[in-house]
């Protein structure tokens, strides 16, 4: 393609880390648009990527989140695009940016299922992942689509409760509009204009989603529920005390949904979750809502 | 396509001088400010106007244009609203065509039919919708048609000649030409690389070609006049605005006034391009 400089969009700023890590493999210069609020609650990566070489541009528009670094990302693209290639890490944007996220990030749906035939020799009866922008969760659901037997659950981010704004559950609490080149669910208002959302993850706060997730829900063929930012808060106590894992907030919605479901299913029957990101990006933020070393 | 753009246009060419193409923020800072602006603009010279449809998201625009949309929307303008300006500025100007000019998801969410019918009711000529590339005409390029509203395309350095037809297929009353790859708001171009890119796209439309991103003052106009059939101003006339305002946003007695003196200025400049191109 002749590009020779890289940029991307980062929501919790694990893409960022990943765009800036090849980018540094390649010797590529990288900047990573990244909302204001999402650099300071997500230091530890912001850390990592101006270490890697990456230049980070903190976005101060709207509520400093995802959508508005996209906003960002897409300005500095039409502005260099003679030399600029734009990495964009969520399965949303203009066609064909989603298909070709879904087909990247489906490495971990295709090693999850042949790692599930390898240990149990058969299929999942659910999976489940968070739902942002998308990536993580068309990644893992995208080779179980045809396998009729195997439930999906894609877990939004339910913030502070559906009722007002502050939530980011675009499929369960949104409606169809247009944005950042895809038609999809989002949060709105009655005019068209884009709300800004709430969710305690980074990852998850973006008022639209993915459109094949989108389309996926129209079908019937993946059902998304909503997990408060409480709820997640739990989930991600639980799994740290009792596994010794610290998982992201993204991925501690979708294991809140797993804990709902898992006492009403069968003792053999199989869950699939895809714990999406390593929680220290984010101990500080949960260590200053539980109140801890203050 | 409508009598008010082609008309417009054919004048201008019997005249012999190009268009000033004027853009403004629907609703910016508050709607009776803006359609004072709206009026004030035909009488300084402007020949088309591009009325801007406020979005929370403008993600091809500048952070002039940015902050004109944001100050639009807090002072409680809606897409409603924006066509109830064309309609009040039709009131007193049936000749001046308006080109409506924003995004498409307040259209999408207002409903395409109802929003075509009550934009034609409104006195609206021509649409830009920024978003919806030729692949997506039958979202709104070609029911405007069928309504008799021109969808005005924007090509740009990168729009090659293989790219070109397909911009330039569904296009009606003029081709807007943008000047460089960016956002709006940017620096002036080289003139002569504009000129080429004009020439170039002439060999495929006998449509007018607006020329914008980065025309300032009236020596811009003037330069970028001499080889376009007509100049847009946009990101100037917003900063004009902007800083007419009081500190926390309001509009003063100069807000009018200051926006009528730069497009005075411009048209001047527009005016005296041909001058130059024919010597």
């Amino acid at each position: 393609m002749g590009k020779t400089r890289i940029i991307a969009e980062t929501g919790a700023g694990q893409h960022g880390v990943a765009s800036a890590t090849v980018a540094a493999r390649f010797g590529l210069p990288c900047v990573v648009y990244m909302g204001a609020t999402d650099v300071e609650r997500q230091a530890p990566n912001v850390f990592r990527m101006k270490l890697l070489g990456a230049e980070v541009k903190p976005v101060t528009a709207g509520h400093g989140t995802l959508k508005d670094a996209m906003n960002e990302a897409l300005r500095d693209w039409v502005t260099n695009v003679d030399d600029t290639y734009y990495l964009i890490g969520t399965a949303a944007g203009p066609h064909p940016y989603p298909e070709m996220v879904r087909d990247f990030q489906a490495v971990i749906g295709t090693e999850a299922k042949q790692q599930m035939l390898e240990a149990e020799g058969r299929l999942p009866d659910l999976v489940v992942a968070a739902v942002g922008g998308g990536s993580n969760a068309i990644g893992i659901f995208h080779p179980f689509l045809d396998d009729e037997g195997v439930k999906i659950v894609g877990v939004e981010a339910g913030g502070k409760g559906l009722q007002g704004d502050e939530h980011c559950a675009s499929i369960t609490a949104g409606s169809p509009g247009v944005l950042h080149g895809n038609r999809t669910y989002l949060l709105q208002d009655g005019d068209g204009q884009i709300k800004e959302g709430h969710s305690i993850s980074a990852g998850l706060d973006y008022p639209g989603i993915g459109p094949e997730h989108s389309y996926l829900n129209d079908i019937g063929r993946v059902e998304y529920v909503p997990i408060m930012d409480h709820e997640a808060l739990d989930a991600f106590q639980t799994l740290t005390r009792l596994e010794g894992i610290i998982p992201a907030l993204e991925p501690s919605h979708a294991l809140a949904e797993v804990i709902k479901r898992a006492p009403k299913m069968g003792k053999d029957e199989i869950i699939l979750m895809n714990l999406s990101g390593r929680g220290d990006k984010d101990i500080f933020t949960v260590g200053k809502i539980l109140g801890m070393g203050e | 396509m409508t009598a008010r753009m082609d008309k417009r246009f054919a004048d201008l060419k019997a005249e012999g001088r190009p268009a000033l193409v004027t853009y403004f923020m629907g609703g910016d800072p508050d709607y009776e400010t803006s359609l004072g602006i709206m009026k004030a603009l035909p009488e300084a010279g402007s020949d088309v106007i591009e009325l801007g449809m406020p979005f929370s998201d403008p993600m091809a625009d500048g952070p002039a244009i940015q902050m004109a949309g944001q100050r639009a929307l807090k002072g409680g303008q809606t897409l409603k609203k924006t066509l109830q300006l064309a309609s009040d500025f039709r009131k007193t100007d049936d000749a001046t065509p308006i080109v409506m000019m924003g995004y498409y998801n307040p259209i999408y969410v207002y409903g395409v039919e109802k929003f075509l019918d009550d934009a034609l009711a409104a006195g609206i000529d021509g649409l830009i919708v920024v978003d919806l590339p030729p692949e997506m005409d039958d979202e709104l390029c070609i029911p405007a048609i069928k309504k008799g509203i021109n969808f005005i395309r924007l090509a740009t350095p990168t729009t090659d000649e293989k790219r070109l037809p397909t911009v330039l297929r569904n296009t009606s009353g003029f081709v807007y030409y943008v000047s460089m790859t960016g956002i709006t708001g940017s620096a002036l171009p080289d003139p002569s690389l504009v000129s080429g890119a004009v020439k170039r796209i002439k060999q495929h439309t006998n449509l007018p070609v607006c020329v914008g991103f980065g025309v300032k003052t009236a020596d811009h106009a003037k330069v970028i006049g001499s080889s376009a059939d007509g100049v847009v101003v946009g990101t100037a006339i917003v900063n004009q605005v902007a800083t007419s305002l009081t500190k926390d946003g309001k509009a003063t007695a100069d807000t009018v006034q200051a926006v009528a003196t730069l497009v005075r200025g411009l048209s001047t400049g527009t005016r005296s391009a041909r001058l130059v191109a024919a010597e």
